[in-house]
């Protein structure tokens, strides 16, 4: 056990967790020169075209080290606020942590929150100044921001870059030197923590465990203890590039497990392993349910697609057990889902997947948080209220909660007036001003979470230029004052465009969305009044002029190809309409709309 | 019974709305038109079993060409292929070609002579302004005298009349309809003014010089050319033509009503029931292939689901409409089930109808949907 490292990669957004993962793959000869790529870990397609690490990816190494051959479990994590339950989950799994910090961008709001998870759990923290080969890079100013953040010494700090290779063997030798050996014995029943899972479609759900205490072995009868269900241990094994059956494994390793479990919802991750004949007392105190922030409507683009729908909905939920998703309808669009998303990646990414993954072009709705909504009749009990449909009649109606967050800015010294103008506008309350150096400060704010899902990231990039980092945290429910905005596309209410807004802003933003939606909307054969209503008070009016001209009137010689082809195209467009009433609305027009500052 | 359409690749000067294929540089003519020949000898076998009933000169412009060079070629389709008796024989031409005449010959005479009946004159417009503002290279002028002389020797003539050219009122809209009613044409080719990507018009209007081209405009000039060519017994045969009985270009409706034809020279477009070909837009690839016996065409194979749109496409476009029973024909029960069912919701709202003409039930657009056919007729498609 004294020659096992666990350790994840943490860092902000595009730091280079995942590149520097690939250096330590190449050091320590874990994959030959046929298997290298980019980022090896991104293995799914979306995350090599985004070029962002969506999934935490386990992988063994073996490293010499003075004569002694050591096994380190490493693990990549995501950078991005939306998957920050990923690194939670990865963390737990671990003695020590590298810390990369982008020597050209210093500490940025993941990085913090990233680094107090790690603390929290007693992580043996390396930091790593990545992309000192960089032009931009700033070694020594960002290396004193390291020492005032973590409050180590400057010799501490290893100089990297997961590009040209320099400091990979540094950070080897650091993490068998400064990184504790797993704590545990072998002899005690097996108690293994949980830490993911995997659905493959040919084997089932791949367990992913930490052994705390005792072994694993192949065959052995376990018990998943949360659940209470046993399970033969078919197949064990480390996890290399591709998997390593093994017999046992022991305290203080890390490996896989297949059990033949095909729903991926039998694995809670948190849960505890342990023999089924002999449990362990001691059940490890597990990990909350991700909660899902955003909720939206998703919809089949041709309504006969529903059932389709549903099943490639189900398969994607083996693969992130974080979807969650209910039916619903909708008088606009007919039967759908209501799926709760971590956030606006997530959603976007969920909608991008059905795509490409399953062929399915759906319409996602407007996107709200979850409130608490309470009646008159019943002032104490809580309404769950995750659909602008949901809402009780005012009339009935008590009053209303919205979550809110603690957000976490780090912005240039510059940019503080237009950032903090910003949140005041998005019904943001300044909670703490701190300078990191003379020209970095953190702002903290609390802001209530919907705020964030209207448009917020686009409009923080804009009035930063690009130099703000943004990390937040539910910080509970508060009392609010909302109204629903619904949306008339040609006299007929669109539910599915309907808004939860706070009243102050609800006019200007139902301006807003009538005009968005004059621009998304595509002329049709007749006028299109667009409305925007709070109740029965109309508050904005926008019309789509008819078309009146929709043919080629020139000269045209025989080129019938060229031109049946462009009449294809436009159907294909079309195809990807959804007809509300009369109308013809665009798939993207859905979500567009919170996009009203572009 | 088949087309024979012959591409001549060259203008004097480039017009700012332009996208044809042409050349203002005249120095490859006599290579080019060897190379017509030779492209109408090297192709006789596919028209082996048809017979030739219209020849038609595009461009460019055609009356580039002198007479004999004309001639030549004609001769040589007679040459190759079998012709009917009085074949179509239409030059396009513009009216800066027309206005030379000496004592002794008379250009329509000599068009005459070597068999032309039917002239397409590219007016355009009677107004300098509109003129000048489309780059054309004859003034208002030329385009009334050659108009006038022109009716003097021919009765099958057709204009072209461009409606929807910025700053241009309906009211000299109509007079242009007008003054073509007033010298007695009996066809008119009337299109709107379109702006295609990357011509001098685009850029122009890009950089603010001409104003914008609007579709309401041009919806208005429609409307009033329309009533107006009915109130004169006009036939409104096809979306951008108008004839009077007996007038209607034979060679344009072969390409609508889907008959076979071969597009000779470079950019010309070839359909023979099942494939289409072109050949490449560019006249110096053309000359060199053809100098090697080969066709420098690229084909293509239509499915039934592609002849299925085309024929919605075209048939949208005429007063012939889409005949159903010939859907059913062709391409099977369940594409008619289909176009009915995507037609409903037009049919609904005016802009197609289903008319019962002798046994048969033809689906066309109403006078309200004519102008958005191509929107309609997308609709309608179904994808492969
Ligand atoms: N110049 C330079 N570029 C680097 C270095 N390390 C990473 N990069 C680049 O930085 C970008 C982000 O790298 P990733 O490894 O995907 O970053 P990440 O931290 O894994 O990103 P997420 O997983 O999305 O949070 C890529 O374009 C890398 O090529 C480095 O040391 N030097
Ligand atoms: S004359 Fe005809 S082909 Fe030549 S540039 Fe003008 S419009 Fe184009
Ligand atoms: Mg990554």
């Amino acid at each position: 056990m004294k020659h096992i490292r666990n350790f994840c990669i943490i860092a902000h957004i595009d730091h280079g967790k995942s590149t520097l993962a690939d250096r330590l793959l190449d050091f320590t000869g874990s994959v030959t020169e046929r298997e290298k790529q980019d980022q090896l870990l991104d293995s799914m397609d979306l995350e090599r075209e985004r070029g962002i690490t969506i999934k935490s990816h386990a992988i063994q190494m073996e490293y010499i080290y003075k004569g002694e051959t050591y096994v380190l479990n490493l693990i990549d994590t995501p950078g991005h606020v939306d998957f920050s339950y990923e690194v939670s989950r990865s963390i737990a799994a671990c003695e020590g942590a590298l810390l990369i910090v982008d020597a050209a961008q210093s500490i940025q709001a993941q990085t913090i929150s990233n680094l107090y998870l790690a603390l929290e759990n007693d992580l043996e923290i390396i930091p790593v100044l990545n992309k000192v080969d960089l032009p931009s890079a700033n070694p020594e100013e960002v290396t004193d921001d390291i020492v005032d953040l973590l409050g180590c010494d400057a010799s501490d700090v290893i100089p990297a870059s997961a590009k040209t290779g320099l400091g990979i063997e540094e950070i080897l030798n650091a993490i068998i030197e400064r990184i504790p050996a797993p704590k545990g014995t072998v002899d005690e029943p097996l108690q293994a923590l949980i830490f993911d899972s995997v659905y493959n479609p040919f084997r089932g759900v791949e367990t992913y465990f930490r052994v705390l205490n005792g072994e694993i072995k192949k065959n052995q009868k376990i018990k998943f203890m949360a659940t209470g269900k046993t399970y033969n241990a078919d197949e064990i094994g480390t996890l290399k590039l591709v998997q390593h059956p093994k017999q046992k494994i022991s305290a203080g390793d890390v490996g896989y497990l297949i059990t033949g479990i095909k729903d991926a919802r039998e694995v809670k991750v948190g849960d505890t392993i342990t023999d089924a004949a002999d449990p362990t007392k001691n059940m490890i105190s597990g990990f909350e349910n991700v909660k899902p922030m955003v909720f939206a409507g998703i919809y089949p683009v041709d309504t006969e697609d529903y059932e389709e729908l549903r099943a490639s909905m189900e398969k994607l939920q083996l693969n992130d057990a974080s979807l969650v998703f209910t039916p619903e309808s909708s008088a606009a669009l007919g039967f759908g889902f209501r799926c709760g998303f971590l956030g606006m990646l997530h959603l976007e990414i969920i909608q991008e997947r059905l795509e490409r993954e399953f062929d399915m072009t759906v319409i996602t709705t407007v996107p709200n948080v979850s409130y608490h909504a309470f009646t008159k009749k019943n002032p104490d009990d809580i309404i769950i209220v995750n659909n602008p449909s949901d809402m009780p009649d005012p009339t009935i109606m008590d009053r209303v909660e919205e979550p809110f967050i603690k957000a976490s800015i780090i912005t240039k010294a510059d940019f503080v007036g237009p950032v903090m103008s910003l949140c005041i506008e998005k019904r943001g309350q300044i909670t703490n001003q701190t300078y990191l150096t003379p020209e970095r400060v953190e702002l903290n704010f609390d802001m209530p979470l919907a705020e964030i899902v209207f448009d917020f990231y686009d409009r923080l990039k804009t009035v930063s230029k690009g130099y703000a980092s943004f990390d937040y945290s539910p910080i509970g429910m508060r009392a609010s004052k909302l109204v629903r905005v619904d949306v008339l596309i040609n006299a007929q209410s669109v539910d599915a465009l309907s808004a939860l807004i706070h009243a102050d802003n609800a006019y200007n933003i139902g301006k807003k969305m009538c005009e968005k939606l004059r621009e998304l909307i595509p002329r049709q054969q007749f006028d299109i009044p667009i409305q925007a209503a709070i109740g029965a008070k109309i508050i904005s009016r926008e019309t789509i002029k008819a078309l009146r001209k929709d043919v080629t009137a020139k000269c045209y010689g025989g080129d019938i190809s060229r031109k049946r082809k462009l009449l294809e195209k436009q159907k294909k467009g079309k195809k990807r309409m959804r007809q509300v009433g009369n109308v013809e609305i665009p798939q993207q027009a859905f979500m567009a709309v919170l996009k009203l500052n572009d | 019974m088949a087309g024979i359409y012959i591409h001549i690749p060259f203008c004097k000067q480039a017009c700012h709305y332009c996208d044809f294929h042409f050349s203002t540089s005249l120095k490859k003519k006599e290579e080019m038109i060897a190379a017509l020949k030779t492209e109408i000898l090297l192709r006789k076998s596919e028209f082996a079993n048809e017979t030739v009933a219209t020849i038609y000169f595009g461009g460019g412009t055609p009356s580039i060409l002198s007479v004999s060079e004309l001639d030549e070629i004609i001769q040589t389709v007679y040459e190759n292929y079998a012709v009917v008796d009085n074949p179509e024989i239409t030059v396009e031409a513009n009216p800066d070609d027309l206005s030379f005449q000496t004592e002794k010959e008379n250009i329509f005479e000599a068009y005459k002579a070597i068999g032309v009946n039917r002239l397409s004159i590219g007016v355009q417009s009677f107004f300098e302004e509109d003129l000048k503002l489309m780059n054309r290279a004859h003034n208002a002028d030329e385009a009334m005298a050659c108009i006038k002389e022109a009716t003097q020797h021919f009765d099958n003539i057709t204009i072209d009349l461009i409606y929807g050219i910025p700053n241009m009122s309906n009211e000299r809209w109509l007079q242009n309809v007008q003054t073509a009613l007033d010298f007695g044409i009996p066809h008119i080719s009337s299109y709107a003014l379109t702006v295609e990507p990357k011509t001098a018009l685009d850029t122009f209007i890009k950089k603010g010089i001409v104003p914008e081209v609007e579709d309401e405009v041009a919806q208005a000039h429609f409307e009033l050319l329309v009533a107006k060519l009915a109130e004169n017994g006009f036939v409104h045969y096809e979306l951008s033509n108008f004839g009077k009985e007996g007038f209607f270009s034979e060679n344009n409706t072969a390409y609508w009503l889907g008959k076979k034809y071969i597009g000779i020279g470079p950019s010309a477009h070839s359909y023979d029931g099942v494939h289409r070909s072109w050949n490449v837009a560019n006249n110096t690839k053309y000359i060199k292939a053809i100098q090697q016996n080969e066709l420098p065409s690229e084909i293509e194979t239509l499915s039934v689901t592609d002849r299925y749109n085309e024929a919605v496409m075209t048939g949208l476009r005429t007063i012939w409409g889409v005949s159903l029973t010939r859907v059913e024909q062709d391409f099977g029960t369940n594409y008619k089930k289909y176009l009915l069912q995507q037609a409903e919701k037009h049919i609904q709202n005016e802009l197609l109808l289903l008319s019962a003409e002798e046994e048969d039930v033809i689906l066309k657009t109403t006078a309200k949907g004519k102008f958005l056919a191509d929107g309609l007729a997308s609709d309608l498609f179904l994808l492969n």
